[in-house]
């Protein structure tokens, strides 16, 4: 009886979750051709089109912002020991590493 | 008669060692804690509370986090948890009892050996799956309850105490490939208890769908030797604040799973608007009993949970977590509410100079 409940629930979920999922991807489509075409003009890019300013806000955006999101304001005389911690806990790479301190502190 | 006085003398060396440590640890910061190097304490602090069964919990916490960089390529990390729990006492009796707990989550020393490969040494966190070192903190976890099956692969106490390898094997602008491996020495020690053990992860990461999965493996090598499996999948739909994570472990007396997806909207005026921060979430997770063993955290009777929850980002690095959960089993069911306010900070040491 219990279960007959839980799976109600999951496909109920299910049932609200398939069409966002379909919504998103179908903004995802959208943003990308988007981001093609904007791409040609050089245009700053919006945050929200993943048109990425710079490499380091890329690595930051795939990585860190992955588990949590950015800090609110944080001192520049930590940056160096933030990308540090981070390049440990996420495995960046060296490239990686030195591109997202290059963001953190322009 | 020898296991008094090894574990007098490992206490001894493990003492000595963490004298040294900190004088080091002391001269070099002091030495070369200049420019954007500079130590930082980070952390969180919450307070939570729980009602299950109608039985209402408090629970205070901080976990604080210290890097020291020291040079180019070492950094000494550690993260503590303090909390006090405040629970009715129990038999019908009035009131409430506390109990309180105090801490290493763990202390490693990280040494970057190169690109591809960084050598951890002390008691660091175990990588099995992505629960207990990526989403543990209480700054990052979404629910204020771990999943059910986080004690699977953890040996316990969550951490180990020896050596791990890892890195990112491959880094490309379409996939990357990192891996963990570590081997842990038995401990009794009160502070940093571990149990003899070795194992590893692998994941892919595809940046350009921005999918993850990753395979776990760790093996007990004390008393009953076990085997433990686990696997990853984390997916977050491009240009969309949808994440959606799970995981499955397998162990010698239980196995289950855990999924979890959390949405910000960025539709009403960005994720940084009143209504981006809402962030609704949903977790759904069963547990098996393979055996009536219990040498695991696993619950003793197969167990289906749901979890409902609706948490909001406030500026300023403060989160208010709510949740529902509803559990069934066949030792009987329960409504599990969880309220709580977590903040996040994060500040230098202390005043360095600037390159």
């Amino acid at each position: 009886m219990n279960q007959r409940y839980l799976l109600a629930a999951v496909a109920a979920l299910g049932a609200i979750f398939t069409p966002l999922l379909l919504t998103l991807q179908a903004q995802s489509q959208a943003a990308t051709q988007m981001s093609v075409q904007t791409s040609k003009k050089q245009t700053a890019s919006a945050h929200s089109q993943q048109q990425y300013q710079s490499e380091g806000e890329r690595v930051f955006e795939q990585n860190c912002s992955r588990c949590h999101t950015a800090p609110d304001g944080f001192s520049p005389r930590i940056s160096g020991t933030r990308v540090r911690h981070m390049r440990v806990r996420a495995s960046l790479s060296q490239h990686d590493a030195q591109e997202l301190l290059r963001f953190l502190n322009p | 008669m020898s296991r008094p006085i090894l574990r007098c003398s490992l206490a001894q060396i493990a003492r000595s060692a963490r004298l040294v440590a900190f004088a080091l640890t002391v001269f070099f910061t002091v030495r070369y804690g200049v420019a954007q190097d500079t130590p930082l304490i980070s952390g969180g602090v919450a307070f939570f509370s729980n009602t299950n069964g109608g039985n209402t919990s408090y629970m205070p916490i901080i976990e604080p986090l210290i890097d020291i960089p020291i040079g180019n390529r070492i950094l000494i990390e550690s993260r503590a948890v303090l909390l006090e729990n405040f629970a009715p006492n129990g038999n019908g009796q009035p009131g409430y009892d506390h109990t309180h707990f105090a801490g290493f989550t763990y202390l490693q020393a990280d040494y970057i050996a190169s690109p591809h490969l960084t050598v951890v040494g002390g008691s660091f966190l175990l990588p099995f799956n992505t629960y207990n070192d990526r989403l543990s903190p209480v700054w990052i976890s979404n629910f204020q309850d771990g999943p059910l099956i986080a004690s699977i692969g953890t040996m316990s106490s969550g951490s180990g105490l020896g050596g791990m390898l890892s890195g990112s094997a491959i880094s490309r602008e379409k996939y990357s490939v990192n891996y963990s491996a570590w081997f842990s020495a038995r401990s009794g020690n009160e502070q940093f208890n571990s149990k003899r053990s070795s194992g590893g992860r692998a994941s892919l990461y595809l940046p350009t769908k921005r999918l993850e999965v990753g395979l776990s493996y760790d093996r007990l090598l004390q008393g009953t030797q076990e085997n433990f499996l686990g696997a990853h999948v984390w997916w977050e739909p491009k240009n969309t604040a949808f994440r959606l994570r799970s995981e499955f472990a397998r162990g010698r007396h239980a196995q289950g799973y855990w999924v979890e997806a959390d949405y910000r909207t960025p539709a009403f005026g960005g994720l940084n608007s009143w209504v981006g921060r809402f962030e609704p979430l949903f977790r759904i997770q069963q547990t098996f009993r393979r055996d009536t063993i219990s040498s695991d955290g696993v619950p003793l009777v197969n167990t289906q949970r749901a979890d409902f929850g609706l948490n909001y980002n406030l500026p300023h690095n403060t989160r208010i977590l709510t949740s529902y959960s509803r559990q069934f089993s066949s030792s009987g069911n329960a409504n599990i509410w969880e309220t709580g306010i977590v903040y996040r900070f994060l500040f230098p040491v202390w005043k360095g100079k600037l390159k």
